[in-house]
């Protein structure tokens, strides 16, 4: 009897609970050690360079690093007039000190971006300076008219900060006044707050789209008998296996003026041979290669949904008198939502974020954000600006991906 | 889904106009692929059929695109460049997600939807996104224009694959089977290597094919990381569609449908032996 008082133990006297706690643990320990190597790869490889990219579009460190003897000088001054003696003098050594090192561009092409006309205030004052005397004020300002404007020296005080809100300002079309209010910026320069609803309007028509026409197959597929289904479902898996740039030149072939649809409709009579369509290189194109690259990952989540739906609810449906279009409307479709609510986030999410086939397809009134993204780092090489885009469209895709893992869950993402 | 006998004109006429449907919504998806071969082999440097190819003159066709392909050191020189990063990267991503997808199935695996949604990020992030943040960080530690710069993006690419299709068949994975192995002798290392290897074995090559085909495919992250040196095919194709459009670029699309028909072959296979091993009968 006294033995049931004393706890469980193990043969070797530890008791139960713990032996099997630390059993647990090993357990957990283990786990954790196969996965590692991969975490580490990813976080190092994968993790790290997108956050360095996301630190880029505030990062500003041109102005301190290149004139920091200017922005001491700035210190104490009182912003009612353009400053004194000192702060000139202060300059013309940084600018000399940039001189040599030769890195004034990063300097002038960031102020640049602040105020235009910088770029060609410091280049054209910097090769004079060898023969400048003092006093500075007097013979910078007639340098370069601009260093003798109060805005000038509000915006270099301004951007001597380590941190700067602009890049993000920038990509939703705003910027700060030399006071430090935001306003908006010059008409010439909008693009980029309706590049972000283009990219948002396509892809959502994109979406539609893949739906409209992965509904019926998807249907389809899922109530043939297995036999059959699998033969349609290759006509399915072939374009998601096939290359996206041959697909994408295939649409080329098929939609250009000159291409094999046009020809087509020329032969039968629809349309003139001088009137041609122009299907390609616009919105157009962007749609129908998109809808076509991407209608495999609407149809594959909604057809492993469907499948699950038991054929005898339609059946017992059908059986207490409802007419095929009521019963479908309310015992099939509803049950059907979940697919197509993981299909159409997967398919938007991946949408948004083309860049290949708007860049080959889309022409100018075809592009998306991502082509912008693209073009300032590669051409303007305004890399903060390109930072600051990709991080509002990256915020955007993240917060949809969670929705999606919280409606679906992302290991339930099943690949053909 | 045939029809009953006691169904209505209304829905007999319905029935056969959703075939219509489908099979018009069939043909968008592969009649693009299927136009795209019979173009490749036109004499004529034309993206669309000529009148001799229409009437079936043996003029009209010819071989000219794909002699054009395989005599170009340009083309030759991308589809090694291709196949060395393509295969590079598909061993380190296969070995890395394998190992880990098996201690994502384990049960005591901690933050496991924190860790999963992480391991399947490069897939999510937009390729631009990954590109321009690879980009920066590679010139920084100088991977950049480097075949190992751009073996360990895709790398990162292709591992949400593998570690998904792995995932999916090691959850369907019956593990009574190790503890009827083990009651019949087999010490741990025989079992993997006898029971759970052969089993989990289709996942990982159909892990392996996607990662592959990531990479062999990917286009955007190679613009930005790599040098001249390390042209790919789709570099070669991205830049043929971009400058100078020529049909050769027809040619190597045929060749690359005909690859996908192969994978796919490959992939329908693996099902069908899984299927077997779990003595699941093909429908």
């Amino acid at each position: 009897m006294s033995d049931s008082s004393a706890p469980l133990t193990t043969a070797d006297g530890v008791p139960l609970k713990v032996s099997l706690r630390r059993a647990v643990r090993r357990s957990k320990i283990k786990a954790l050690l196969l996965v590692a190597p991969l975490l580490l790869f990813l976080v190092i490889a994968f993790v790290i360079p997108i956050f360095e990219m996301l630190t880029r579009s505030v990062a500003n460190p041109e102005v301190s690093n290149h004139l920091p003897r200017t922005v001491a000088a700035l210190e104490d001054w009182d912003r009612q007039d353009v400053p004194g003696e000192p702060a000139f003098a202060a300059l013309v050594e940084d600018l000399l000190e940039g001189q040599e090192a030769r890195n004034l561009g990063l300097l002038a092409s960031r102020l640049n971006y602040e105020r235009s006309g910088m770029r060609s205030a410091i280049n054209r004052t910097a090769r004079g300076l060898r023969t400048m005397e003092p006093p500075y004020r007097e013979a910078v300002i007639e340098a370069n008219a601009r260093w003798g404007e109060l805005d000038t020296w509000k915006i270099i005080q301004r951007e001597a900060r380590l941190y700067t809100p602009s890049y993000y300002l920038a990509a939703v079309d705003r910027q700060l006044t030399p006071d430090g209010e935001i306003t908006r910026a010059p008409d010439n320069q909008q693009i980029h707050v309706s590049l972000f609803w283009r990219t948002f309007w396509m892809s959502g028509l994109i979406t539609l789209m893949t739906l409209l026409l992965g509904y019926p197959i998807a249907f389809l597929l899922a109530s043939l008998p297995l036999r059959h289904s699998n033969l349609l479902m290759i006509l399915v898996l072939l374009p998601f296996w096939t290359s996206l740039l041959v697909r994408t030149t295939t649409w080329i072939a098929i939609l250009q003026s000159q291409g094999v649809l046009n020809d087509v409709m020329v032969f039968l009579g629809v349309i003139a041979d001088d009137a041609r369509w122009q299907m390609i290189h616009n919105k157009i194109g962007t749609v129908v290669a998109m809808t076509h690259i991407l209608l495999p990952f609407m149809i594959l989540p909604l057809y492993s949904v469907m499948k699950t739906i038991p054929p005898s609810y339609m059946r017992a449906a059908r059986s207490l008198g409802g007419r095929p279009f009521l019963c479908f409307r309310r015992v099939y479709f509803p049950l059907t939502i979940p697919g197509m609510a993981a299909g159409g986030i997967l398919v938007f999410i991946l949408s948004i974020g083309y860049y290949i086939t708007p860049a080959l397809v889309g022409g100018q009134s075809g592009r998306f954000i991502t082509n912008y993204i693209a073009y300032h780092m590669q051409t303007s090489l305004n890399w903060g600006l390109a930072a600051a885009i990709a991080s509002i469209l990256l915020f955007v895709v993240v917060v949809f991906y969670m929705v999606f893992n919280r409606l679906v869950g992302v290991d339930k993402v099943k690949l053909g | 889904m045939a029809i009953p006998s006691y169904a209505t004109r209304g829905e007999r006429i319905w029935h056969y106009a959703f075939r219509g449907i489908c099979a018009l919504i069939f043909l968008f998806l592969v009649g693009p692929l299927l136009v795209i071969i019979p173009l490749s082999f036109n004499a004529a440097p034309y993206f669309t059929f000529t009148q001799e190819m229409l009437t079936f003159d043996p003029a009209g066709y010819s071989l000219r695109w794909y002699q054009d392909f395989f005599t170009s050191s340009a083309w030759l020189n991308a589809i090694k460049n291709s196949f060395i990063i393509g295969i590079a990267s598909t061993i380190l991503a296969t070995v890395l997600g394998t190992i880990a997808a098996l201690g994502l199935s384990s049960r005591y695996m901690p933050a496991r939807g924190l860790v999963m949604a992480l391991l399947i990020s490069p897939m999510i992030v937009p390729l631009i996104i990954s590109a321009a943040a690879m980009f920066f960080f590679f010139s920084r530690v100088n991977l950049a224009q480097t075949y190992l710069g751009v073996i360990l993006a895709h790398t990162a690419l292709g591992i949400p694959f593998v570690v998904i299709t792995v995932t999916a068949t090691l959850s369907s994975f019956d593990t009574t089977l190790i503890r009827a192995a083990h009651s019949l002798g087999a010490n741990p290392t025989r079992t993997f290597f006898k029971v759970v290897l052969p089993l989990v074995t289709p996942g990982v090559v159909s892990g392996a094919l996607f990662a592959f085909i990531t990479s062999f495919d990917e286009v955007v992250v190679v613009l930005f990381i790599a040098g001249p040196e390390q042209r790919t095919m789709p570099i070669q194709m991205w830049s043929g569609i971009r400058e100078q459009i020529s049909p050769t670029i027809l040619a190597v699309a045929t060749l690359l449908v005909l690859l996908s028909m192969l994978m796919l072959t490959t992939l329908e296979l693996l099902r069908r032996r899984s299927e077997r091993l779990r003595g699941v009968t093909p429908g």
